[in-house]
């Protein structure tokens, strides 16, 4: 592919499992969909000298505020329950739902 | 119709216990375990009959057929008691050992650790070994599905935020355009009804995956998705999701990284099960004239909560 800034031919490289196009003449760099995502995550990893335990919060953005005890990483959209730093949810101390129960079993 | 499937399909798996006699020799029920048009299915002793949805198409059933039968995958899927089906009222018919299910009285005792290490050898199946023609997972179709039986269903209030969730949702997991990244066979309607163990010298045996109609080539987070969205939508305790996904994890599945956040991975296809979820809970309960009950309004919320919070970039983990 061209580059679109300079016209020059684009050469493919491969950073950490990732496809990268980088241009011959000015040097300029272009990413696919996600794959600064993919970078980013894998510099994370990189820069972890020791991965945490399963179960220990994650930088994942949180809807909630400062955690009163260790969650599990929850998506923002999520339930205002444990993940969030709140209570709630339909679990709990009470028996499980039995319309939850049935939608374990169905697709 | 149904009557006529399901009598014809009775017949079939008798003849298939008792092959030599023209009436049943054992004089054990043929019970019914499921009769839905996407498939029906019926046991007789030890053999269970599955009639298949009409719109089945016979190649990619054969292809599936061949990968639950392949010895790669002995010990992770349930193995066809016959390698090919027969057709029965436009319906194509296939045969299984019978296996007992997850007790859905006692969903406490799910075997969370087993349903994920099932997914993550499932999962890190080599393409090499497998034969050729493998077609697509079917989890998206499933989900496109749900939604436009919603939009069949006709005007509902709760509508609104399922189908604004599902817009959001890039067009692979909408079923409008291909998986980007559809190279891991995978099951594509994992939940716990989908796990079974058969008998072996009177005991219980291993757990297995059955159900193949929609297992294919695709994102192997499509079958992590709905304990996922279960967890996230607040149904399903924290403790049991930890279960699952660890053991998924140290299982060595590749939808997600080892030891950090899943959710970039899991981001999309968690909110597709949600929307899908959500979809058939609307349907169902105007097609039977009820309210909503609470975990179903529950599954609704987590949608509308989705608008707010764009779905995440993920990327790919599996090598």
């Amino acid at each position: 592919m061209q580059c679109p800034k300079c016209h020059a031919p684009m050469h493919t490289y491969n950073r950490n499992g990732v496809q990268i196009e980088q241009c011959s003449g000015c040097r300029g760099i272009f990413l696919d969909y996600g794959e600064l995502e993919s970078l980013s995550r894998l510099e994370g990893q990189y820069s972890q000298p020791a991965p945490p335990p399963p179960g220990v919060p994650q930088a994942y953005p949180s809807a909630g505020a400062p955690q009163a005890y260790p969650a599990a990483p929850a998506p923002a959209w999520g339930a205002p329950h444990g993940g969030h730093g709140g209570h709630g949810g339909h679990y709990g101390h009470n028996k499980r739902h039995k319309s939850f129960g049935h939608m374990l079993f169905s697709s | 119709m149904t009557a006529d499937v399901l009598s014809a399909l009775r017949a079939k798996v008798r003849a298939v216990v008792h092959p030599a006699a023209d009436a049943c020799v054992c004089g054990t029920e043929t019970s019914v375990l499921a009769d839905r048009p996407d498939g029906t299915v019926v046991r007789h002793a030890g053999t269970v009959a599955k009639a298949h949805a009409a719109d089945t198409d016979p190649g990619e059933l054969a292809a599936r057929m061949a990968v639950a039968a392949h010895p790669r995958l002995d010990g992770i899927l349930l193995p066809p008691l016959r390698p090919g089906a027969v057709e029965s009222h436009g319906r194509p018919v296939t045969f299984w050992p019978y296996g007992s299910p997850v007790d859905r009285d006692d969903p406490d005792a799910a075997p969370w650790e087993a349903a994920a290490t099932l997914l993550a050898r499932l999962h890190r199946t080599p393409r090499s070994v497998l034969p050729p023609g493998i077609p697509v997972m079917r989890g998206p179709v499933k989900a496109a599905r749900a939604v436009a039986r919603l939009h069949a269903a006709g005007p509902h209030p709760a509508a609104d935020p399922v189908l604004r969730a599902w817009a959001v949702l890039p067009a692979w997991a909408r079923d409008e355009a291909p998986m980007p990244y559809a190279r891991t066979l995978c099951h594509g309607d994992l939940h716990l009804g989908q796990l079974v163990r058969t008998l072996t010298e009177g005991r219980d045996g291993d757990w297995l995956l059955i159900d193949i109609d929609d297992l294919g080539l695709g994102e192997p987070a499509w079958d992590l998705a709905r304990p996922a969205a279960w967890f996230a939508c607040g149904l399903l305790p924290p403790d049991e999701w930890a279960r699952f996904l660890t053991a998924y994890q140290k299982a060595g599945g590749p939808a997600v990284p080892a030891d950090s956040d899943p959710w970039p991975a899991l981001d999309v296809p968690a909110r597709a099960l949600t929307v899908q979820t959500a979809a058939l809970a609307i349907a169902k309960s105007v097609a039977a004239e009820r309210p909503l009950d609470e975990v179903e309004t529950s599954v609704i919320d987590a949608c509308g909560r989705m608008a707010a919070h764009p779905p995440e970039l993920a990327g790919e983990y599996a090598t």
